[in-house]
């Protein structure tokens, strides 16, 4: 310390930052009955829908319906349980709190990097309670624990991408309603994905889409992982191609949307 | 600590911002002295809150210099950060904790181990009154509470300067008098305030020093009593003793200075002049020429309001205080 330097309070290191600021998230969210009941009420309504109401309408020869679109419901719900944080993000710039922890001498990184642990915590809690639930509707795990424990795995790993894609979307929109409206992309990412349907029940104009976007790669490798070879007439590739396609585009959401995030929260 | 006491706490020179089209700082020169408490006054849109955010190392200004207790912001951003405490328009605090929470959270934040960042909650929760309600979710505060826990907030670090972003705007009366009580009380301990504010009544209960600026400029500087001197012109006061005779008294004395301002409601004339005790004497020997009577005649300085008018043309923004316009022009 140099003779110069103004007495004041050094700040909480990165690892203590990150891990106060995520603890306020999560307490927000334990606290916040609405935010558990809603999306679990919302999780359950779709499950139903698609088990019960649409489940009847697909046939995909030996594999149950029910056996085909858990994979893709579980890896989807990554993106609807994200959602929330957009918004969560939105307020937290729109209400001044993140103001607030702008003008405190702690690392700005930690401030982002606790927010997304959090929030990754929180799609993680949503995994486990739909997968949960997937079992009860009567889904059949077809390969080992062991891999479909990778499988999890992978979604926590989407779940950690994706939620830089949030982080950024609220960031920019700036507020939640801004925030909720971006986050229609959504839609069209899960709904024309391979994660409900088969793509090729899919006319050929949305095929090309529905094949090559990330969300059909990421589901496909949590279902070759979970169906095993009962899938595998319905996919092109093995599990090993799938794994590390969703892989690399793991990597291309994150190179795209962390600097993104991180250079639209240091300065404005 | 090895800043001497006259080094300024912010001095600012030529600072320039500019957003898209909008010259939110245009070349600001400012200097909030230490020991005293600053209000930064102008209209909205003004520049005000551009430069708090520029202080509190939110923003990056395009040029011009800042120096925070001596540390300049562009280069050391980060230990400005450590001697200041930013509380802003909203109540930046998160409902879902108690008041007891958020505090103890920053107080983490700033560094401070489990322990110590506890009693700082407490001594900051008493301090502004927070104590019975510290255990309750912030989401059951009221507005005011919400504000004095974001004030807190700001306090726990226990900061060189309290950066104050329109402390009260949307305030009801009784907590704006608490939030001022509880900030007085922390200047006389020693804590450097800038502030920034719409409300007269504001400057006139916090403000040892005052910079107004309009258009992202500084248009003039200093203690209450020096704007008033230099910016304002003195107002003669003529109180009729038949409220009938009004407009006739205010003919009789155009010759004063045109356009005696005649205020039937609070029955009062007021007439701005240059020469106030000169014109003062003029006025009696006009009125008891005439033979008009008079209850009451008398000369005063001129109110923020008129010099903030004479300064910048336009009135300061009263949205949100509509009971002040009744009692312009009353004397002091």
């Amino acid at each position: 310390m140099t003779s110069l330097t103004v007495k004041g309070n050094r700040g909480a290191r990165f690892v203590p930052s990150a891990l106060t600021i995520a603890a306020r998230t999560l307490r927000k969210f334990v606290r916040t009955p609405q935010l558990i009941v809603f999306s679990a009420v919302n999780a359950i309504g779709f499950l139903v829908v698609f088990r019960y109401v649409f489940g009847g309408a697909v046939s995909l020869g030996n594999l149950s319906y029910v056996d085909f679109m858990i994979p893709g419901f579980v890896t989807a719900m990554v993106l609807f349980q994200g959602l929330g944080s957009a918004a969560g993000v939105a307020e937290d710039v729109e209400h001044g709190f993140f103001d607030r922890l702008r003008s405190l001498p702690i690392s700005r990184g930690a401030i982002i990097a606790g927010r997304t642990l959090a929030d990754t915590l929180l799609v993680v809690w949503a995994l486990v309670l739909t997968t949960a639930m997937g079992f009860l509707v009567g889904f059949r795990l077809h390969t080992s624990v062991l891999s479909a424990l990778a499988a999890f795995g992978l979604c926590v790993l989407y779940a950690f991408a994706f939620e830089w894609v949030f982080v950024a979307v609220g960031l920019f929109a700036g507020n939640a309603q801004a925030a909720q409206g971006m986050t229609l992309i959504v839609m069209p990412l899960t709904f024309v994905s391979s994660a409900y349907v088969p793509v090729s029940t899919m006319p050929s104009w949305l095929r090309g889409f529905a094949d090559n976007q990330p969300i059909t790669v990421m589901v496909n490798a949590v279902r070759s992982l979970t169906d095993g070879a009962v899938v595998q007439p319905l996919l092109h590739h093995d599990a090993a191609y799938f794994v590390w396609a969703s892989l690399v585009w793991v990597a291309i959401i994150i190179a795209i949307s962390a600097p993104l995030a991180v250079i639209r929260f240091s300065r404005q | 600590m090895s800043i001497p006491d006259m080094e300024p706490i912010v001095e600012a020179r030529g600072l320039t911002k500019r957003y898209g089209k909008v010259q939110a700082l245009a070349g600001l020169d400012l200097i909030a002295r230490h020991g005293r408490v600053l209000a930064v006054l102008g209209p909205n849109g003004a520049g005000k809150t551009t430069f708090m955010r520029t202080v509190a190392t939110l923003i990056r200004p395009d040029s011009g210099s800042l120096h925070v207790a001596g540390v300049d912001v562009a280069r050391h951003a980060a230990r400005v950060r450590q001697v200041i405490g930013l509380a802003g328009q909203y109540a930046a605090v998160e409902e879902a904790m108690t008041g007891r929470e958020n505090l103890e959270m920053i107080g983490r934040l700033y560094g401070l181990p489990a322990r110590e960042a506890r009693k700082a909650a407490s001594i900051v929760l008493e301090q502004l009154g927070l104590g019975d309600d510290a255990g309750r979710l912030v989401r059951t505060y009221s507005g005011g509470m919400r504000r004095k826990l974001d004030l807190g907030a700001s306090l726990v670090g226990s900061p060189r300067l309290l950066l104050l972003d329109e402390p009260t705007t949307g305030l009801d009366p009784r907590s704006r008098n608490e939030l001022w009580a509880s900030i007085r009380t922390l200047v006389a301990s020693g804590t450097d305030v800038v502030l920034t504010t719409q409300y007269l009544d504001e400057v006139d209960h916090l403000a040892s020093d005052i910079i107004i600026i309009d258009h992202g400029k500084s248009i003039a500087a200093g203690t209450p009593g020096e704007l008033k001197t230099r910016a304002g012109r003195d107002v003669i006061e003529v109180r009729p003793r038949d409220p009938s005779m009004l407009s006739q008294i205010a003919d009789a004395l155009t010759v004063l200075d045109t356009g005696p301002h005649v205020d039937t409601v609070s029955n009062q004339i007021t007439i701005a002049v240059d020469d106030g005790s000169t014109r003062l004497v003029d006025a009696a020997r006009i009125l008891e020429h005439r033979g008009l009577e008079v209850e009451g005649l008398s000369l005063r300085r001129p109110t923020l309001d008129e010099v903030f008018l004479s300064l910048t043309g336009k009135p300061i923004t009263t949205t949100e205080r509509p009971t002040r316009k009744g009692t312009k022009g009353r004397a002091q």
